[in-house]
């Protein structure tokens, strides 16, 4: 078994009274993509959003048990959650660009951090916004152009955008526009990429792409992915959590999940039969 | 049957193509019933010079306008801050629900208090209690109150129109509360803002009642110096020109002070329009 990163012990969380997660105990492997299955309501994506405490946004929740991530109970109100938010990046089942230039759109983890934006050079740049050459860009020693650079091409879209940096993110395809979210995501080099069923919006050739990417990403980053395609769990993941009801039914190896899993119910998912 | 029901539909196209119709009818209307009598009033003089009592002819309206121009300037000063900062605590920061309805529905309520009673209002507060005397200062002052409750509703309605994935995409991007609002939210919310704001000045402008309470004049040798001082007003201006004055001249040169008016804030919706127009465009929305 590899190392894990993050572990969480008897966490349980309550919407309004409801609990929606019961007492789950698991580790998530380093640099290793887990795969997150479960029907609507099973309380995955309640699960994913605990672990950077994203769940803080909903009102009324309860929290309580331990998500231990570099030997720090994260649910500690003391925890300051800009830091782990950081840390642990997170993507959303829509893509979410922001109204801004793509160049901008990666830049923002940065810019609220407070890696400052070099100044306009010259008193007329701040009137006439001057052309992102790519070329230039590749070649700046800036730390935030390196940072642009080097976030899109690991999220494998610079050859695409690079001639329309300053174009807004709006323009671009929904599958486009979701590798830029992964793109904003890793600018801030974070340790753990949560997402929330990044693909069930896209259509098979960006899915298999954003897939692709998500495998060449596991080198550097620990992923979970919460997703309803049992194909997209079982290609690309190597472990699965079966989640029902809001309790882990089931934690292992891809292979094992799929193919002798210990549990009648998780087959039943697996196979199909229920969803 | 076929032919009844395309008859309805027809009839239904009528009424409803009618009743747009007399909306555009009704402004035109205004505007031709005004201009017929004001325009020959209207010229560089009238507009430039300050008002001369006793014979109107020889006398403009350069006070009167100065008087809106102040007024307008300072409830933006002030509703404007406020205004967005209120629906910014509203939409972004409180979270009791209970108590944002509260906060809401009294807004709300306090939209559709006629403008008479906000005179009184500023007549208590700002004029007696607060001594600042029947001056600009009231009137500015009495305005923005009026004003608020408008550039609020608006500027809450564009704050909860920016999509809620904006903000927890920010928020997972390790942002801070206030930055997701500052470079995300409120950006996106801006154009809504201003142009609630710019509507809630344009109508405040033409409030007569409230500021003839709290310190407009009709009749100043001199423009205000300080905010202390008393102010002519536009729309008070055209009020006593239309029912107070014995000159036979008094009714045309009310509907040239209030073709001014008019076209004041008709410039306001307009700066609103091309302002909003050109933000979009910038932000490639």
């Amino acid at each position: 078994m590899n190392k894990e990163i993050i572990k969480t012990c008897s966490l349980n969380v309550w919407y309004n009274g409801f609990q929606a997660l019961k007492n789950i105990n698991v580790e998530i492997p380093k640099n290793q993509i887990t795969a997150l299955v479960g029907a609507s309501g099973s309380g995955k994506s309640t699960f994913l959003r605990s672990l950077n405490r994203m769940l803080d946004v909903v009102p009324n929740t309860k929290i309580s048990g331990e998500i231990l991530f570099d030997g720090e109970n994260i649910i500690n109100e003391k925890v300051d959650v800009i830091t782990l938010r950081r840390k642990v990046g997170m993507l959303f089942q829509n893509p979410t660009p922001f109204p801004k230039s793509i160049f901008d759109n990666i830049t923002y983890g940065l810019e609220v951090q407070g890696v400052v934006k070099k100044k306009p050079n010259n008193f007329s740049d701040l009137f006439h916004k001057t052309k992102i050459i790519a070329q230039q860009l590749e070649q700046s020693h800036d730390s935030i152009d390196v940072a642009v650079v080097q976030s899109l091409k690991e999220a494998a879209l610079w050859d695409e955008v690079k001639d329309r940096l300053d174009q807004s993110a709006f323009r671009l395809s929904g599958g486009q526009q979701q590798r830029l979210c992964i793109a904003r995501a890793i600018a801030v080099r974070p340790k753990i990429l949560l997402l929330d069923e990044p693909c069930s919006e896209l259509d098979p050739i960006s899915t298999s792409k954003i897939e692709e990417l998500l495998l060449q990403l596991k080198k550097n980053y620990t992923i979970v992915i919460v997703t309803h395609n049992m194909h997209q769990a079982r290609r690309t993941s190597d472990f699965v959590g079966f989640f029902h009801l809001g309790e882990l039914v089931e934690f292992g190896k891809t292979k094992d999940i799929f193919e002798k899993p210990h549990q009648k119910i998780t087959r039943d998912y697996v196979m199909g039969n229920f969803g | 049957m076929a032919t009844n029901g395309s008859l309805r539909e027809t009839i239904y196209f009528y009424m409803f193509r009618g009743s747009a119709f007399i909306g555009i009818a009704i402004l035109f209307i205004v505007l031709i019933l005004l201009f017929l009598p004001g325009h020959s009033v209207i010229n560089w003089h009238f507009l430039t010079s300050s008002w001369q009592h006793r014979d109107i002819t020889q006398g403009g309206i350069f006070s009167a306008i100065i008087g809106s121009i102040y007024l307008g300037i300072g409830v933006m000063l002030i509703s404007f801050p406020l205004g967005i900062g209120t629906a910014i605590f509203i939409t972004e920061y409180s979270k009791n629900i209970f108590w944002k309805k509260i906060i809401r529905l009294a807004i709300r309520n306090l939209a559709g208090v006629p403008s008479v009673v906000y005179g009184l209002f500023g007549l208590a507060v700002f004029v007696n209690f607060l001594s600042l005397g029947t001056s600009l200062l009231s009137a500015v002052l009495t305005l923005s109150v009026m004003t608020l409750p408008w550039i609020i509703t608006a500027s809450t309605e564009s704050l909860e129109a920016v999509p809620q994935k904006f903000r927890e995409t920010s928020l997972a991007l390790g942002a801070t509360h206030w930055q997701t609002i500052k470079k995300i939210v409120f950006p996106a919310a801006f154009p809504g803002c201003v142009t609630g704001g710019i509507i809630g000045i344009a109508r405040a402008l033409g409030e007569t009642a409230p500021i003839i309470i709290v310190g407009a004049t009709f009749y100043l040798s001199s423009l205000p110096t300080s905010p202390l001082d008393k102010f002519m007003a536009l729309p008070y201006h055209t009020f006593i020109l239309a029912t107070q004055h014995s000159s036979p001249y008094a009714s045309s040169y009310a509907a040239g002070t209030a073709l001014v008016l008019i076209s004041l804030t008709f410039l306001l919706s307009f700066g609103a329009i091309i302002m909003r127009y050109n933000y979009r465009r910038k932000k490639d929305w």
